[in-house]
């Protein structure tokens, strides 16, 4: 019987909902900013010291555009996503209105991130 | 993976270190404030993509600042203020970032020696980065 149950995509997909994406995107992004801004240091300090060739590859990349799409968004998501936390952390009577919360954290992040992207995009469209 | 109980609070580390998390963070913001109202007033308004006003914001350092539009960065940036800034933004973001990945990789690994051993690392790895940081600083 239990074979023969039809659970489709549902089976797989962990139902968290906006919170557990929250939590997903903050940790990984944590974790991401940690590689970036230690790889970061380092290589600025074999760069400065050593004119070391791979340190100049690494902060060749960490200047493309693309590269910094991506780090604007998880820092800006990590930061909301952090205020979030202090916020209800200071004040836990709010923490009945989390879902409410994280909603109108995705609010604010929008249209940052959009507005920040399209300034970065014009930039490099213009080549400037 | 177990789900994190909030820490007991009292004088120790986990306690410590998760209103040492909020704190930093908040701290964060307001150095991430100043640097950008500097970097504004310093002359970023114009010619400037939002890289560059990054490098400005975080880490105002002549090496970091020198393939922007502004000709001489020295000027108003290459002081003992802006280093000690340099200083503070690099410790707090640092220790933040390595209490972080030391709370994930305890969330998933170790046993009581194993947490041992990965605290020992955490830290190597929090003073090594620490320790450079301040000597690109200084030698620049």
């Amino acid at each position: 019987m239990a074979l023969k149950r039809n659970v489709g995509l549902r089976g797989i997909s962990y139902r968290g909902g906006g919170p557990m994406l929250s939590w997903s995107l903050h940790r990984i992004g944590g974790l991401a900013m940690v590689l970036f801004v230690g790889l970061h240091i380092a290589a600025g300090f074999f760069m400065q010291q050593f004119g070391s060739n791979w340190a100049t590859v690494l902060n060749t990349i960490y200047e493309s555009v693309y590269f910094q799409l991506l780090i604007v968004f998880i820092v800006y998501f990590h930061g909301l996503n952090g205020f979030r936390i202090i916020i209800l952390d200071i004040w836990p009577k709010l923490l009945e209105y989390q879902r409410e919360a994280t909603w109108l954290q995705w609010l604010i992040f929008i249209p940052l991130y959009a507005l920040t992207a399209a300034i970065m995009v014009m930039f490099t469209l213009q080549g400037g | 993976m177990r789900s994190r109980t909030a820490p007991q609070i009292g004088f120790n580390f986990d306690y410590l270190m998760f209103v040492f998390t909020r704190i930093s963070g908040l701290t964060l913001f307001l150095l991430a404030f100043i640097g950008v109202a500097a970097a504004f007033y310093l002359g970023a308004r114009t010619q400037m993509d939002v890289g560059a006003l990054a490098r400005w914001t975080f880490f105002p350092n002549p090496n970091h600042v020198t393939n922007t539009n502004i000709p001489d960065v020295t000027q108003g940036w290459a002081n003992a203020w802006w280093q000690i800034m340099e200083m503070v933004i690099l410790f707090f973001g640092v220790t933040h970032g390595m209490n972080g990945l030391r709370m994930v990789l305890e969330d998933y690994l170790g046993g009581s020696w194993g947490r041992v051993l990965l605290r020992g690392v955490v830290f190597l790895l929090w003073l090594f980065v620490l320790i450079i940081g301040i000597y690109v600083i200084l030698a620049s």
